[in-house]
């Protein structure tokens, strides 16, 4: 990535990832269940289109082909977001995991809602070319920061071996990063490839990297795996910045994504270590609890305590909207706030709604009531990938949360990032501090 | 003449007028109706939108689609979130943010339908209370008592409603006990609003009861007791009857009818208005309507099929969904019912404006027979 721009690269499969269209977004969200846009109207980001795992359901006999999906022109056509942008990972996280104890040799391992499924790496290539995302991820291995050494290193010869999966996977010792990255720099994969970088145990036995087998054009950037899988907020930054902090591993040009980061504390640790990209399932769990968030968007402020209500599972970033003091208001979720929802329901609505378990609920927290302006891009130390302006309507929960990492570019391009995100952590611990007193 | 409002707060008070009949062909009629929240084409179809929603469609995809009168229930928001709730927050309008017409039922043919113990006497319906099983009544003044705390455009008058099926004394005594009881709703117990009576299907005591109804010169009439499972014969020459009776300048409303041929062929003997939750309920079934009848998504052979639902619609669904991923999603997603229910509600508004327009224009003969010709195709 030039300063101030995402490069983008023509490919011989044609797919074009031109710097003037939708550029890679800061924030995508899995849709395990391709988030339907309401009439007329688009989602103004990427959305996270996991082939193995998603499709795969959708492959198996009620599902639809992957003959059927290439008829119809691969996902772009098929769900009718044509000016979109499509990452495409292996992973999942709404309704799947990676299954680290059954991946082997021949493929890796998933527990879906379908069964366990064992995807092959050629299956998985089968699956890209049908769908034509905008870019995509290798298959990796994804394991926990938990495994044993024996293990870990199964999982970096596996994707190392080159022969089996083609994916490239890093680790979390300095040494054997290095040695990847050279591994990694000198082989091709094919164009708008995301390579994956699996992090594993914090004993710096780093997986090795490996390049696919397709010799075409440049990795366009580094996907990293193994992390949202259990490992402690605390031990978090050191095994990012065992990847990140390191230059030789991951070229700064190159942007970074990563899979399972969702709390905005955790998003906000991800952009510290370099991440630009992320994917996660935070939204999703948030609305089917029947949550909406509500933290200010406007530059945070320490508060007082106790100005907050503790009986309202409400700690000054979301609200449970199913609570019943909710019953008769009639303001909207959050004032000022610009989402079709807020500008068209109040609460007791909403309320009601969850009360009588419609999933008009769902979609007013959720969904995407967009326009059809393409998003802005991420902001990163300091460099301005932002290529246009963010300005549309979405429901609730989606919107706020864009609206969060709006504010993380601009902290970032006023210099003032580490400033931010101190006083938003705070300002999350004072809330809840005073949530826990007053109860 | 003039509705009476005991709300005026709430509802624009119009000294309308009924209907006023724009075109007619032979008994058919098409009719501009105008409601204190929304002036209506008729014939006109309403989506059923029981619990304050129509499922999973937001206002603005209603509107969207020219929904024009929504339904909604007054048992079921009757007891939630409860009428003195809605009532609280300025009537239903305001709560679900409909800024069209709404019609509430009475809330009876419901508890009859749902609930256990339900028995009808002279006072009202008694029931077993479904949140605490304390036995409760509701009288027909109740009944207006709580659609007019909602707020609705146009609500109806509680009646004693009897299955269709039944013969003997029973029906006589059902259609004498709702006029007696309509007269307590005209009477100084309750402000009476556009009310609308519902009347009894039984051939024999049909006249009694019809001429008892325009007597009391309500403002609409409503035909109910059908679509419960008589024949087809019965039905039309049921709605006929009715028809020849009302009055022509109050609007006549056929309630549960939803196949799009039943609707083509009461407007032709003269009804204005129309409910069913078919089209919505279908759509969680799976099943698409188009003018050929009925596509049922679930079937595989929908699985590969990159068609859309129907070329010649011009909905969201059709202008961008294949019937192959419609197939994936409504076997394992919300998100496909939603789909189809747009799609289906969009036909019936449709079917509503080319009913309304070909009376005006004259087509109405052809469009008759067009639809006749695809009875064959449509499942009853």
């Amino acid at each position: 990535m030039e300063q101030g721009r995402l490069s983008g690269r023509a490919t011989p499969g044609g797919q074009l990832f031109d710097r003037n269209s939708s550029s890679p977004p800061q924030y995508s969200q899995g849709p395990a269940r391709f988030y339907l846009p309401r009439p007329s109207l688009f989602s103004p980001y990427a959305r996270l289109a996991p082939p193995p795992i998603q499709p795969s359901s959708l492959i198996s006999s009620e599902g639809i082909s992957l003959k059927t999906i290439s008829e119809l022109g691969g996902l772009h056509q098929m769900l009718g977001l044509h000016e979109h942008v499509f990452a495409a990972v292996p992973r999942d996280s709404t309704i799947s995991l990676p299954d680290y104890q059954s991946s082997n040799r021949m493929g890796a391992s998933f527990e879906t809602p379908c069964g366990r499924l064992l995807i092959k790496p050629l299956q998985y290539m089968e699956m890209i070319s049908s769908m034509k995302p905008n870019m995509w991820a290798t298959l990796a291995d994804e394991v926990p920061a938990w495994v044993s050494e024996k293990r870990n290193k199964a999982s970096v010869d596996r994707t190392t071996g080159g022969a089996v999966f083609g994916s490239i996977v890093g680790g979390s010792k300095i040494e054997e990063r290095k040695r990847c990255a050279e591994a990694v720099a000198e082989r091709n994969v094919s164009g708008n490839l995301i390579s994956e970088v699996g992090n594993t145990m914090p004993l710096g036995s780093v997986r090795k990297w490996s390049g696919c087998d397709r010799e075409t054009d440049d990795i366009l950037g580094f996907c990293l795996g193994g992390f949202g899988l259990g490992e402690s907020m605390d031990e978090r930054p050191s095994l990012l910045g065992a990847i990140t902090n390191v230059k030789e591993i991951l070229p700064e040009e190159k942007p970074r994504q990563i899979c399972g980061l969702g709390l905005p504390e955790e998003v906000l640790q991800g952009v510290a270590a370099g991440i630009d990209l992320f994917d996660s399932t935070y939204i999703y769990h948030l609305t089917l609890g029947g949550f909406a968030l509500t933290f200010p968007l406007e530059e945070i402020r320490r508060h007082g305590y106790g100005d907050q209500l503790s009986d309202t599972g409400r700690d000054g970033s979301k609200i449970n909207l199913k609570a019943t003091i909710y019953r008769k208001d009639t303001s909207p979720i959050l004032e000022g706030c610009k989402c079709y929802t807020c500008q068209n329901h109040t609460k007791a609505y909403i309320n009601h709604l969850l009360n009588v378990h419609e999933m008009l609920a769902q979609i007013l927290l959720e969904m995407y009531v967009p326009n059809s302006l393409p998003i802005a891009v991420a902001l990163f130390l300091g460099r301005v990938i932002l290529t246009r302006n963010f300005c549309h309507l979405s429901s609730h929960n989606t919107h706020h949360y864009l609206g969060f990492f709006q504010m993380i570019r601009e902290a970032i391009k006023g210099g003032t990032f580490e400033e931010f995100r101190q006083n938003f952590v705070e300002t999350r611990r004072d809330h809840i501090l005073a949530a826990a007193l007053s109860a | 003449m003039e509705y009476i409002s005991s709300y005026p707060v709430r509802a624009k008070v119009q000294a309308a007028a009924g209907v006023k009949i724009l075109g007619r062909f032979n008994r058919a009629r098409a009719a501009q109706l105008t409601l204190p929240h929304f002036v209506c084409q008729t014939p006109l179809f309403m989506p059923v939108g029981t619990q304050g929603t129509i499922k999973g469609l937001t206002t603005s995809q209603l509107e969207e689609i020219g929904c024009q009168i929504i339904l909604g229930n007054t048992y079921h928001l009757a007891l939630r979130p409860t009428s003195e709730l809605i009532d609280e927050l300025g009537g239903l309008h305001n709560f679900m943010n409909w800024p069209r017409a709404l019609l509430t039922d009475s809330g009876g043919f419901q508890m009859v339908s749902l609930l256990h113990l339900a028995d009808i006497t002279e006072k009202g319906v008694t029931f077993q209370s479904p949140v605490d099983g304390k036995p409760m009544l509701l009288t027909p003044e109740e009944s207006i008592q709580i659609q007019n705390r909602i707020g609705a455009d146009i609500i109806m008058a509680l009646d004693d409603v009897v299955k269709t099926t039944i013969t003997g004394p029973r029906i006589e005594e059902a259609m004498y006990r709702t006029l007696r009881w309509i007269d307590r709703c005209i009477a100084g117990n309750c402000p009476v609003t556009h009310t609308w009576k519902l009347d009894d299907t039984y051939l024999l005591v049909k006249d009694i009861c019809v001429k008892g109804l325009v007597e009391r010169d309500l403002p609409g009439y409503a035909i109910g007791g059908l679509a419960g499972g008589e024949d087809k014969d019965s039905f039309w020459r049921v709605v006929a009857q009715c028809t020849a009776a009302l009055p022509e300048d109050k609007p006549r409303y056929v309630m549960g009818v939803g196949y799009p041929l039943d609707i083509v062929v009461c407007s032709a003997l003269g009804a204005d208005m129309y409910d069913c939750v078919y089209p919505t309920r279908t759509a969680r079934f799976g099943t698409a309507l188009i003018p050929e009848g009925v596509l049922k998504l679930k079937h595989q052979a929908m699985a590969n099929d990159t068609r859309p639902i129907d070329p010649t619609c011009e909905c969201m669904v059709c202008k961008n969904y294949s019937r192959a991923y419609i197939h994936c999603l409504v076997t394992k997603d919300a998100m496909g019912s939603q789909l189809l229910s747009y799609h289906n509600l969009f036909y019936m508004m449709k079917l509503s404006r080319d009913l309304h327009s070909s009376i005006v224009d004259g087509g109405f003969r052809m469009e008759i027979h067009s639809d006749m010709s695809s009875v064959s195709f449509v499942n009853y």
